[in-house]
């Protein structure tokens, strides 16, 4: 048998592509997409961060009767180095903020961050000096849940759409092995800059 | 040392396991949400709904009264006069614009109590949750339930 130098290859999926190794390559990427994704979704484990009221709901959503071990995301952490999502669950305070921000710095990526309730995601009836006017001004928000408090099972539809918006995710640009310049970051941080803008 | 096998081991490992065999016995209290869903209570509020008249006409008068009454400032109304040619409610005005964000709703149900026809309804659809921000204020199209079949 001719021995054979074989590249994995981390290209789009739509750029043509010559030889069969570089498209064996391809293959096996697209199928470790769906594993990673199903086991990435399926063990979601929280960070313990009740802000408010809503943690109340959190709780009573992590105990028997609504049990989210059925998702796989009964591990509540304690700390952020083993989170992958943040339920942001309560008001958040402007003296809060720095720490929220810093929690989510210290997990480990990939991360997702739930909003839960009225006061997390927008602000709800505290629309005053001391509260910001939604947790998305400070980390990035993947799913926001209404309510106040939203119900277990509202936040279990929550946890179900994050778990949705996981399984869709493709890999072909995230591995992508370039090192981002100064410049790709300063278009970063003007879009995001520019995001919390429009809040207002 | 001495140890006393039966009540040091038998008795307590039959203590414990005897709890484990009653509840075994009792009825699963976990819901299965998303396969199978609790009866909520009467008094459940979750998404709001614009409702009709039996015969088809707006219950709403577009009135603001509900926008006033709003605790978290979530509700836009903005009113038009009806005409005899393009009737939506019966009274002399009608709701041109009906605008709720539901992020900030707080599903207290001072709405529903400060609207003098009963239009605006809180019904018990809690599945709400979804990833942008805009995807969050619900327009006139979206609340109005829709026609009855005649």
């Amino acid at each position: 048998m001719p021995k054979r130098i074989e590249t994995v290859v981390m290209h789009d999926s739509t750029t043509p592509v010559i030889g069969s190794t570089q498209k064996a390559g391809n293959i096996i990427l697209t199928s470790m997409d769906a594993l990673i994704n199903q086991v990435q979704a399926n063990s979601l484990w929280p960070l313990t961060f009740g802000l408010a009221c809503c943690a109340i709901e959190m709780m009573s959503t992590a105990a028997s009767r609504f049990d989210i071990s059925r998702f796989g995301s009964e591990a509540f952490r304690a700390t952020p180095r083993q989170a992958d999502v943040m339920i942001i669950a309560g008001r958040v305070s402007k003296k809060m903020a720095p720490a929220l921000r810093q929690i989510y710095d210290q997990m480990p990526e990939p991360k997702w961050v739930i909003s839960m309730g009225a006061c997390a995601s927008s602000g709800g009836v505290y629309n005053n000096y001391a509260i910001v006017q939604g947790a998305d001004q400070i980390v990035p928000v993947d799913v926001y849940v209404p309510g106040c408090p939203p119900s277990p099972e509202a936040l279990i539809f929550g946890i179900l759409k994050l778990q949705e918006k996981i399984k869709r995710r493709k890999y072909n640009k995230v591995l992508e092995l370039k090192p981002r310049t100064q410049e790709d970051i300063s278009v970063e941080s003007a879009i995001t800059r520019e995001g919390a803008l429009n809040e207002f | 040392m001495s140890f006393d096998l039966i009540s040091g081991v038998v008795k307590p490992l039959i203590t414990g396991f005897g709890i484990t065999a009653k509840r075994l016995a009792r009825k699963k209290v976990t819901v299965q949400y998303p396969e199978k869903r609790r009866e909520q209570y009467d008094r459940t509020r979750w998404r709001h709904a614009l409702v009709r008249h039996d015969d088809g006409l707006e219950k709403c008068i577009g009135c603001s009264l509900c926008a006033g009454a709003c605790p978290a400032k979530c509700i836009y109304v903005e009113a038009e006069d009806n005409t005899d040619e393009n009737r939506f409610s019966p009274g002399e005005r009608y709701a041109v614009r009906y605008e709720i964000n539901m992020i900030r709703c707080i599903f207290c149900g001072l709405c529903q109590e400060a609207c003098p026809t009963g239009a605006i309804v809180l019904k018990k659809d809690f599945e709400l949750a979804n990833y942008k921000r805009e995807q969050f204020i619900y327009t006139k199209k979206m609340l109005l339930e829709s026609k009855r079949p005649e």
